[in-house]
């Protein structure tokens, strides 16, 4: 449903997606409790294009990531996956399968191995993947990626906790890229850093995309910051996508509700408009994923529902031209 | 006039340089070595420990008397320095301080030989349990639960019988019963480990677990491990001592600092010496050990302080 | 200054400096500040991490770490609440100023439950009887747009959300009618459309008791709704203050630009992102003129030799730069 007319080859597939958790063990008396992170979700991602992904917290964003990866295993569903689905394969064929798809994480610094030199941490996808490499062609391409990410090749020696978020993170994006890797899900990967390096990382990563082709997923709670590098966005919430299009177009006219009133909550640093501007307020927080409500997900806070919504899940209707959206009372266009 | 560019990068790289930032980088363990060389505590007992090991090992070679043959001359003697019985003998007119140094001797390689079986089957069983979880994880700490309930001393006597003229075998085996604890800590910290985002990391990089265990979860167990290990070695000098005063633990001629102990109890009154003397060592050891645990487990979680 | 705006200041930092001794020598996180708050004024504090920003108001409230000092004054209502002595220090920190902190489970006590850490508060400050505190706690609950509050005063935080957990602190802030209320990153762990909701809040609840707000952030975006005055802080200084309007329309120090730039917006498509190089520097190791000289665009011979010190630019507007004011433009020829 997602760019099924942009040109270009598909690369990724991920068709009624679905991921549960088991929250409370099976025991002898009782079936497991099981929560829903990721329901029913299908896209399409054709190469080079990167794909933003918005929610709030608990909206599932991070686990469709991860799910997409197999870091966690889904239930449902298909992700399909130069020509394989991802879902059928066993545990070392989806190993294999990592050289060519790679994760940058939120915390830059959690994500790096304390006890190693940043050397051995941006060598070791090569030390699975090519281990056949000498000690000094490894080194060579350590040395040439760290360049690429704008690190002094002198910090080869030091150890995570002797450098910035910033830096931190462009390690980790060296480690991502260094096998030259087709697809990268980056997981919240500005939100832990200061405003000014934010800009740094964005721009290091619209960079990467051009030199090695990337195709990118990108999962943030900030719509600002998916419009300055996405080209298509998932709206998601409570695992379900609310709404999918192509940038500009959402980020114009948004359709569904929800979007509108997560546009509506973003800070905007103008005081004038700030001011001016009316707000949506949405009233309440969002459902809890262990007993989501009937109907739509959104229901409960939504100021447009009406007794059909309660019920009935509403299906995923194209808008326009690269939208589409779930929702019975979802802005139109208006008739030509 | 307007900086270029290039010059700017110049002053940058001159303000890194200040913070004193060297290629060569710091690890976590060597910080830590650091802030243990600051406590004050543990270098004196760090430097107490290697003298203790030193005279242990050393001093034998440097004394007139050697630790099993009687002094025909000499029985029950009280320390003096004119027959070269500094510490005074035995009823059995062995020199008292060839007995205590390779009584500590026997003390320290039995400590040590029970810790490293420890914590060599503790940290691959609690990693290996831990890091794998589930089904497996169930089955394997349920083993150390029934291990856990068996009585620690009828074990012992059970290993006496099998062991009973070995000692390192025997001490050996009481380490195989110390892992208990250790696989529990370790599991407990794989857990907890294995949900960092830097072992996703290294699950998204395609490496295999074996090698996640190896390569990531291990190393950064460094910390609770090595003052796990270093809390362990003084509890089994202890133990040690105490099997050996009730008679299960090394015995005659070989000693060490429990069984002299538990000698020179029976003849406090007379011969005070028997007592006091190993004693001494024993305490000293056990106290430089505590302190070097206590600034170990500072040194490696400074913020726990 | 005369009678009537002497009586109108409420808070203020003359020469407030924080130095953290540390094993590597001492490292000053705040140095040589000057502040005033107006009695209902909303003041933002805006920095990115370690520019000094939370330190400096845990340091008021008596709250920073053991090897933290203060010097200088910081006058509420004339009085120094630096010199007090713990005791009375506790007085006012309950009555005079309160503190929302960005994790609301900090300040809640998670064995309690809610009635009681509301009640508690109205019980020992302000001598209510039992069941007065609780017709109060319920009252203050409805007032920071609690749904159904009878019911969740009986709860215990951990089965509270996060939006409702920090409404909660709110409550517990404004229970004792502060006349300062200091809020620290107090959306930062929130959704954005809670983060809505709660700056909502804000305003309301400020307005409505004549509170002042001093609102800590790393984000102006969120400032640009509900502060009146901004003071933007870098590496433990005041680099610029201003009126929020005038600081957005016409930054005075590069860095106050840079940032405002370098903020994506959601409402616009941005192909040429401002990027500031490099980052913050060490306090330990501070340049020797402006501390933002080696990230600055516009830097000259000048900065690199001596720090700027604060001056009036415009009535109620002071940067510390001597090259102030370049545009969007410039600054992105240096990206």
């Amino acid at each position: 449903m997602l760019d099924q007319n942009t040109p270009g080859q598909t690369l990724l597939k991920v068709e009624n997606l679905t991921t549960q958790f088991e929250i409370e063990a099976k025991s002898f008396f009782r079936k497991p409790t099981m929560l829903t992170a990721v329901n029913d979700v299908s896209f399409e991602l054709k190469e080079g294009r990167t794909l933003g992904i918005v929610g709030e917290s608990g909206c599932g964003k991070s686990t469709l990531g991860r799910s997409i990866l197999q870091l966690i295993r889904a239930q449902k569903g298909r992700v399909v996956w130069q020509g394989k689905n991802l879902l059928d394969l066993t545990p070392e064929q989806i190993r294999l399968a990592r050289r060519d798809m790679q994760i940058i994480f939120q915390d830059p610094i959690a994500s790096l191995d304390p006890r190693m030199t940043v050397g051995d941490i941006i060598a070791e996808p090569l030390t699975v993947f090519e281990p056949k490499l000498s000690r000094a062609q490894r080194l060579e391409r350590v040395q040439e990626i760290m360049a690429a990410v704008g690190l002094v090749p002198e910090m080869i020696n030091r150890y995570p906790h002797e450098f910035s978020g910033g830096q931190a993170q462009r390690i980790g994006i060296a480690r991502a890229v260094i096998t030259r890797p087709k697809l990268i899900v980056c997981d919240e990967p500005v939100s832990a850093l200061d405003v000014s390096i934010q800009g740094q990382v964005i721009t290091l990563l619209r960079k990467l995309r051009k030199e090695f082709g990337l195709t990118l997923i990108f999962i943030s709670h900030d719509l600002s910051v998916v419009r300055l590098i996405s080209d298509d966005v998932l709206v998601l919430y409570l695992g379900r996508i609310v709404e999918a299009g192509d940038c500009a177009t959402v980020f114009s006219a948004p359709a569904h509700p929800y979007t509108q009133a997560l546009f509506s909550a973003a800070p905007i640093p103008d005081p004038k408009l700030a001011r001016q501007r009316s707000r949506i307020r949405l009233q309440g927080d969002p459902p809890s994923p262990m007993n989501p409500p009937p109907g739509c997900p959104f229901q409960p806070r939504c100021w447009k529902s009406t007794d059909i919504c309660r019920t009935q899940m509403p299906p995923t209707e194209l808008v326009r031209q690269g939208q589409s959206a779930a929702c019975y009372h979802m802005d139109r266009p208006p008739e030509a | 006039m307007i900086l270029n560019p290039a010059k700017r990068e110049l002053l940058a790289a001159e303000l890194l340089e200040a913070e004193g930032l060297s290629p060569e980088g710091r690890s976590l363990t060597k910080d830590a070595m650091r802030r243990l060389c600051r406590n004050k505590a543990a270098v004196v007992s760090i430097v107490v420990l290697v003298l203790l090991i030193l005279v242990a090992f050393l001093g034998p070679y440097f004394i007139p008397h050697n630790y099993e043959d009687p002094d025909w001359a000499a029985f029950r003697a009280p320390p003096s320095w004119e027959d070269g019985h500094y510490f005074g003998t035995d009823p059995n007119g062995r020199d008292l301080l060839a007995r205590v140094l390779y009584g500590t001797r026997v003390s320290l390689a039995v400590a040590f030989v029970a810790t490293l079986v420890s914590v060599v089957i503790g940290v691959l069983y609690g990693a290996i349990s831990g890091y794998f979880g589930g089904r497996l994880d169930s089955i394997m700490m349920r083993f150390v639960d029934i291990m856990y309930a068996l009585p620690y001393i009828l074990f012992v006597i059970l290993l006496m019988v099998i062991f009973g003229r070995n000692v390192y075998l025997l001490f050996a085996a009481i380490g195989a019963l110390e892992w208990l604890t250790m696989a529990r800590i370790v599991r407990g910290q794989t857990l907890s480990l294995k949900h960092r985002e830097f072992v996703e990391a290294a699950r998204a990089s395609g490496q295999k677990p074996l090698k996640i265990i190896t390569k990531h979860i291990i190393p950064n167990l460094v910390g609770p491990v090595v003052i796990f290990a270093a809390l362990t070695v003084p509890e089994i000098i202890a133990t040690e001592s105490f099997l050996s005063y009730l008679g299960f633990g090394v015995q005659e001629p070989l000693t060490s600092l429990g069984t002299l102990i538990a000698e020179g109890t029976d003849a406090m009154e007379s011969m005070p010496w028997l007592l006091a003397f190993p004693a001494v060592f024993l305490v000293s050891l056990l106290l430089s050990l505590l302190f070097i645990g206590d600034g170990l487990r500072d040194a490696f979680d400074p913020k726990d302080r | 200054m005369t009678d009537q705006t002497q009586k109108d200041v409420l808070l203020e930092l003359k020469d407030y400096s924080i130095t953290f001794k540390t094993p590597d020598g001492d490292v000053k996180a705040v140095s040589n500040m000057n502040l005033t708050v107006r009695r209902g004024e909303r003041i933002a504090i805006v920095g990115e991490s370690g520019s000094g920003k939370s330190q400096t108001f845990l340091g008021i409230m008596g709250l920073l770490a053991k090897n933290g000092q203060t010097s200088g004054q910081a006058l509420l209502e004339g009085r120094d609440v630096l010199a007090l002595k713990p005791r009375e220090l506790d007085k006012v920190r309950g009555k005079d100023m309160a503190m929302v902190f960005q994790d609301p489970m900090t300040a809640l006590n998670p064995s309690l439950k809610i009635s009681r850490q509301l009640t508690e508060q109205l019980e020992i400050h302000r001598g209510f009887t039992a069941k007065a505190a609780s017709i109060e706690a319920l009252d203050m609950l409805k007032r920071v747009g609690i749904p159904d509050p009878t019911r969740r005063f009986n709860l215990y935080p951990h089965e509270l959300s996060g939006g409702m957990r920090q409404r909660i602190v709110i409550a517990m802030a404004l229970l004792t009618k502060p006349k300062l209320l200091i809020a620290d990153e107090p959306t930062t762990a929130l959704d954005v459309t809670i983060q809505a909701q709660i700056l909502d809040l804000f305003n309301d609840l400020t307005a409505e008791m004549n509170t002042a707000l001093l609102m800590i952030t790393h984000d102006l975006g969120v400032v640009a709704g509900l502060a009146d005055r901004v003071a933007v802080m870098y590496a433990g200084n005041i680099v610029e203050e201003a009126p929020v309007d005038e600081l957005f329309e016409k930054p005075a120090h590069p860095y106050t630009a840079a940032l405002h730039a370098a903020i994506p917006r959601p409402d616009q498509d941005v192909d040429d992102l401002v990027v500031i190089p490099g980052r913050p520097p060490n306090l330990q190791h501070l340049p020797k003129g402006c501390n933002f000289s080696p990230r600055c665009p516009k830097v000259q011979d000048d900065c690199i030799d001596r720090p700027p010190q604060l001056e009036t630019l415009a009535p109620q507007h002071c940067a510390a730069c001597f090259h102030p004011f370049p545009r969007r433009e410039e600054l992105l020829t240096h990206a």
